[in-house]
């Protein structure tokens, strides 16, 4: 926990807000016994009681409340998030997803939100070098793994070859896939390096190290969806880079 | 999304033990599925184990060629592991076929198995009508917007079909689910793992709601010379399938000497038609048998309003996945 909370520019809110006392445990909830009824089973209860069977209903009810109470409180946890090369801890609700905490809590507002719902690609970043969508990882199920983000991918002024690729191949339009888009081709070319398989490769046959041929990014890439439809460019910035890559 | 606590487990008795206690909680793996449902509030664990951390993440081979895969193993992984790519290319090819790279990164093997449903209603809650949310409701589907859903295996109270290609490969490959529950472990055959629906929808698997997938075990491979996946869908990548097919043969010359044949996004489960298989065994590997054991593996297809263009959909796809099978196209 090298960095403070206060740190953190995007936390005031979190900072401000006070602690819950024990929140956490699950000791804190009923007896197990009691706490195992789900809604469902609930309902049932519920529909034997007014066939006229009347026994247990009260303590079903307890349970169903103490449920329905552990359903609603604020759930907060403390994590350590190591993101481009730099431990950043902070305390978020368990529900907040790695893209909301690198945007909403850590002022890393580079990678977007599309769908949020892991369908566009526009929140790809790099999890111990892994292209994974962020909408759909917890930031607690990150913790003690290397993130990388499209800021982390230039070494100072001088840009990854992808980042330079795209600019010279001008693979974007708006430009709000883009840094998921590059993400994304960053490992890609590792993935294809170390002699990953796609679809396209069992269609064509090319089942030992495949050429990334034009059909085989794009293919690669369908994870990551551009509205502009500037594809034709992304197609021909990653085929530059993979190029520059074997070079 | 519903609040819920988050806990690491160490080890697959503390994972058990804790939804054991609580039937609120669940696992979560790659969380690709639960965490999108979740937003949806189709799901609401008021606790998630992630077990991400358990050590079941290996791909390792017996003497005899049984291949264990652990459940913790990533789509990615197994698809491109050389074990599977050399013996069993159908599940590579199967897996690969499914979503985006960046999804096959985090669904797990485990996770891909206990996938729910692409049924659009079962999807939205603003539908309080679903059998497998809410039983007892009834089905929303059937008189709503029924593409994708079944022609097979189907029931009055639910249409919806499995989404997984994965799935489909591994009844294929005719695959075990190893399991541990509170009282120990026991073995599932992939082919009875997915329950058809009945009277019963929201009950899709064999596992009980307290026991943990360990692992998935493969006999040794019979089909890694002569097996394809094909998967028919409206856009040529990631997109879920309208018909897709598993199929492994053995050949001795041009004769069949075994098969395995199996349609996925038709039915409930991966729907390994017998009859079409046996029709197979001991014929000539020609276009005639093909269409013959093609006509034979959607016998008994009940269409709804919107799907009856997946019969002959599935017919011709079985016809050619088995040519394309028969020649041999991933040497």
């Amino acid at each position: 926990m090298s960095t403070s909370l206060s740190d953190l520019s995007a936390s005031e809110e979190l900072s401000n807000r006070e602690q819950p006392e024990g929140h956490a445990p699950c000791d804190a909830l009923p007896e197990a016994s009691d706490a195992v009824f789900s809604r469902r089973t609930f309902v049932k209860g519920a529909g034997i009681l007014s066939a006229g069977v009347a026994s247990g209903l009260p303590r079903i009810a307890a349970a169903e409340k103490a449920r329905v109470s552990a359903a609603t409180a604020p759930q907060t946890i403390a994590l350590t998030l190591k993101i481009n090369g730099k431990q950043q801890a902070l305390t978020i609700d368990t529900r907040t997803t790695l893209l909301d905490a690198l945007r909403e809590y850590l002022s890393l507002t580079g990678t977007k939100k599309g769908c949020d719902h892991g369908q566009c690609g526009a929140c790809t970043v790099l999890v111990d070098g892994r292209r994974v969508n962020s909408c759909l990882t917890l930031a607690a199920v990150a913790q003690g793994s290397e993130i990388t983000t499209i800021e982390g991918l230039a070494h100072g002024d001088e840009l990854h070859p992808v980042q330079a690729a795209f600019l010279e191949h001008d693979g974007f339009q708006c430009g709000y896939c883009t840094p998921g888009q590059i993400c994304s081709a960053v490992a890609l070319l590792e993935e294809h390096r170390r002699g990953d398989l796609s679809q396209v490769s069992f269609q064509t046959g090319q089942t030992t190290t495949p050429q990334l041929t034009d059909n085989e990014i794009r293919e690669r890439m369908s994870g990551n969806i551009c509205r502009c439809a500037a594809y034709p460019n992304i197609v021909a910035a990653v085929r530059a880079a993979a190029q520059g890559a074997r070079s | 999304m519903n609040p819920f606590q988050y806990q690491r487990a160490a080890a697959p008795e503390e994972a058990i033990h804790a939804v054991t206690t609580n039937r609120a909680a669940k696992f979560l793996a790659g969380g690709t599925n639960l965490i999108d449902l979740m937003k949806s509030n189709v799901e609401h664990p008021t606790t998630l184990i992630d077990i991400n951390h358990l050590s079941f993440t290996q791909i390792t081979s017996a003497p005899d060629g049984t291949t264990a895969i652990g459940a913790g193993v990533r789509n990615t992984d197994l698809a491109n592991h050389q074990t599977i790519r050399t013996n069993y290319p159908l599940l590579s090819q199967a897996i690969l076929s499914g979503a985006s790279a960046q999804l096959r990164n985090m669904a797990t093997t485990g996770g891909n198995l206990m996938q729910r449903t692409r049924c659009y209603y079962f999807n939205d809650t603003a539908y309080s009508v679903c059998n497998k949310r809410n039983p007892g409701s009834g089905c929303s589907a059937q008189i709503g917007f029924n593409r994708i859903h079944s022609i097979l295996g189907a029931s009055g109270s639910c249409i919806a079909s499995n989404p997984s290609d994965m799935n489909v490969a591994l009844a294929a490959l005719n695959a075990t689910i190893h399991v541990q529950g509170p009282k120990g472990k026991r073995s599932i055959a992939m082919r009875d793992f997915h329950l058809l629906p009945g009277a019963t929808p929201h009950i899709e698997t064999a596992l009980k709601p307290d026991e943990l997938i360990l692992s998935v075990e493969l006999p040794p491979s019979k089909f890694a010379l002569h097996s394809y996946y094909l998967k028919v869908r409206d856009r040529q990548s990631y997109s879920f399938a309208l018909v897709s097919v598993a199929t492994g043969l053995e050949l001795d010359g041009t004769t069949i000497k075994s098969v395995a044949l199996v349609l996925g996004a038709v039915a409930p489960k991966p729907w390994r038609s017998a009859e079409a298989e046996k029709a197979l065994v001991g014929a000539p590997a020609t276009a005639d048998t093909f269409r013959k054991a093609a006509d034979l593996a959607v016998t008994g297809a009940k269409p709804q309003k919107y799907n009856a263009f997946k019969i002959e959909l599935a017919k011709t796809s079985i016809v050619r996945a088995l040519t394309l099978a028969a020649q041999g196209a991933q040497a």
